[in-house]
């Protein structure tokens, strides 16, 4: 990992320690995305490798400054709520992989 | 299909108002083209992999409809009337499949058009097919699509840059005259510089994102993908429009973004900042931008160096912020609604779980997961805010400096079209190179790349940035350099 011995990154508050198989395995599970063992371990490696990277951010002095979530200075945009056509059905579950006529079938949602 | 001679060997690699010349004195019908740029596709896709997949029964159709516009019957023809164009498959387009280069979403058949593909069609364009691109448009080098590797059409073992590859090598290989890409952190000019073509991410927001797949959203922007600059212009006359089905699309304070084609950069003030011309810049990149300078310096602009100390940050930011969106973006494909499923689970989560571990590539895994960190409990303060603060910090380092410039040039890749595989295995490095398109997408800026001379027998950009809104300014000065030279003029033995 290149970045993973580059100085400079030492004693700010954020320092980055490498990041451990479970809480690779905690992230997966946040975002519903199974992995294998051997995946876990490269993107343990390779994710340590980018958040260090990124760490540079903390030595940006951010004290009082608004966050920008927008590029361009977009208000909340209102329009007439007037009821238009929807889809048809056939369209609506015509792209889903398993269907029993009218609906879409899926796994048991209980254990 | 019927195989055309087109009565030009060129049309190929025409620009398309040249191509409008030619349809509006007969020289050529909009079914004869396409007839003959379809034969193209035929002859050279089997090694570019620019296209997904041809939809030629609907373009025929399209260029039959655009000869009859042409010929005086239905709408006014336009500049884009007859002219042969590829959508990266990242737009949806009705009735015909698009997959984002996922396998997670192969076989979908949006029922709607993009609203930049009802436009194009509303202007009489003719869709020829969906463009390669990588994953969900995560990537700098179209290696991360699922469905093979584009090549650069100057050398097939170089990559075309990315994540809009399939359009830059298409419009370079003459197997369209005009591609729509996406533009995320470079995805439109990176690509366009290491293809040798012109391409540009307009102002956040003059084009709206409706049927766009979200990658990120603050941040994603639909651009042309050209042979010059004028038909980059002409192209943004028909797709930029205010669309109420897209909360963050704005109205063009502005008519027409070719209005300042022919004035020319005689007095105005353009800066360098030198954190783009970053160490490990190649020699012959750094030559031909250097070359570009002296150019538009002879033509009367003044330039002078300039400093954005916060350059390497932008980089910082945007492997925060992109990622934590698309984690947001990507939730949806569940393999329930549409799309693909893999293997059957116990419970319907699982069954997602797996589909989601089994069809997602490599690289959009990685970005999930960083994008999950960064937003998850104890950390979202110290990553997704701190990004977001810095952010508004590189907004104002650009309005300051465009305080004092007409606008920012810089070379808009460091490197030339790299060997295929060479960067694969270090996701890092992949990002570094992103370091000059980066910052324009994070302050939502508009941008230009058009070709400025050659490096090791492959094409180098020059990037052209302007302030908010400023897209007229951006096309111009790309347009003053470009008519000056014959760079974009040159296209690949193929």
């Amino acid at each position: 990992m290149p970045a993973h011995d580059a100085p400079g990154y030492a004693g700010h508050p954020y320092n980055m320690e490498s990041l451990t198989s479970d809480q690779v395995r905690y992230i997966a599970k946040l975002a519903n995305l199974h992995l294998t063992e051997d995946e876990i371990e490269t993107y343990r490696h390779q994710l340590t490798g980018i958040l260090e990277h990124v760490q540079s951010l903390q030595e940006v002095d951010t004290s009082g400054v608004e966050p920008t979530g927008h590029a361009t200075d977009s208000n909340t945009v209102l329009r007439d709520d007037v009821a238009g056509m929807p889809l048809d059905l056939d369209q609506v579950i015509g792209n889903a992989p398993s269907t029993s006529g009218e609906f879409i079938r899926v796994s048991a949602v209980m254990d | 299909m019927v195989n055309r001679t087109p009565r030009t060997p060129d049309v190929h690699h025409m620009t398309a108002h040249e191509i409008r010349q030619m349809l509006d004195s007969r020289d050529i019908s909009a079914v004869e083209l396409t007839g003959s740029v379809l034969s193209r596709i035929s002859a050279v896709d089997g090694e570019i992999n620019a296209y997904l997949r041809t939809s030629s029964v609907e373009a025929l159709a399209a260029a039959d409809e655009a000869d009859r516009r042409l010929r005086g019957s239905g709408p006014t023809p336009g500049p884009l009337t007859g002219v042969p164009v590829m959508i990266k498959d990242n737009m949806s387009t009705a009735g015909i499949e698009t997959t984002a280069a996922s396998k997670i979403l192969s076989g979908y058949i949006p029922p709607f058009d993009a609203e930049v593909v009802t436009l194009l069609k509303e202007a009489g364009a003719v869709i020829l097919g969906k463009g390669n691109l990588d994953e969900f448009a995560m990537g700098s080098s179209n290696e991360h699509s699922a469905f093979g590797a584009v090549k650069n059409p100057w050398n097939t073992e170089r990559v075309p840059g990315g994540s809009s590859g399939g359009a830059a090598a298409a419009v370079a290989a003459g197997e369209c005259a005009i591609a729509l890409g996406s533009d995320t952190g470079g995805s439109i000019r990176q690509p366009a510089a290491l293809c040798g073509v012109v391409g540009m991410k307009p102002t956040y927001g003059l084009v709206s994102r409706y049927g766009l797949i979200a990658f990120a959203s603050s941040l994603d922007q639909i651009g042309p993908i050209t042979r010059d600059v004028r038909d980059c212009a002409n192209t943004l006359n028909v797709i930029a429009s205010h669309d109420p089905k897209d909360s963050t699309s704005v109205k063009a304070p502005f008519d027409d973004f070719g209005a300042m084609l022919e004035t020319g950069v005689q007095g105005m003030r353009l800066g360098v900042p030198r954190e783009y011309l970053v160490e490990g810049i190649e020699p012959g990149v750094r030559q031909a931008f250097e070359a570009a300078i002296a150019q538009l310096e002879s033509l009367g602009a003044t330039v002078e160096e300039t400093s954005l100390p916060l350059t390497d940050q932008a980089l910082s930011v945007y492997y925060v912020i992109a990622p934590s969106e698309a984690s947001a973006n990507l939730a949806r494909y569940d393999g329930i609604r549409y799309g693909k499923s893999a293997s059957d689970g116990a419970t319907a989560l699982e069954t997602s779980s797996r589909t989601r571990g089994e069809l997602f590539g490599d690289e959009v895994k990685r970005r999930i997961l960083i994008g999950t960190y960064a937003l998850s409990a104890g950390y979202y303060d110290a990553y997704y805010k701190k990004a977001q603060q810095v952010r508004t910090l590189i907004r104002r380092e650009f309005s300051e400096a465009f305080s004092r410039f007409d606008a920012l040039v810089t070379p808009t890749s460091p490197s030339v079209a790299f060997e295929l595989g060479a960067k694969m295995d270090d996701p890092l490095q992949m990002y570094l190179a992103d370091i000059c398109t980066i910052p324009v997408n994070i302050a939502g800026l508009p941008a230009i790349s058009v070709p400025c001379g050659m490096s090791d027998g492959m094409p180098v950009g020059l990037q052209v940035i302007g302030p908010q809104f400023g897209d007229q300014t951006v096309l111009q000065v790309a347009h003053a350099y470009e008519q000056s030279t014959d760079w974009h003029r040159r296209h690949p033995p193929l």
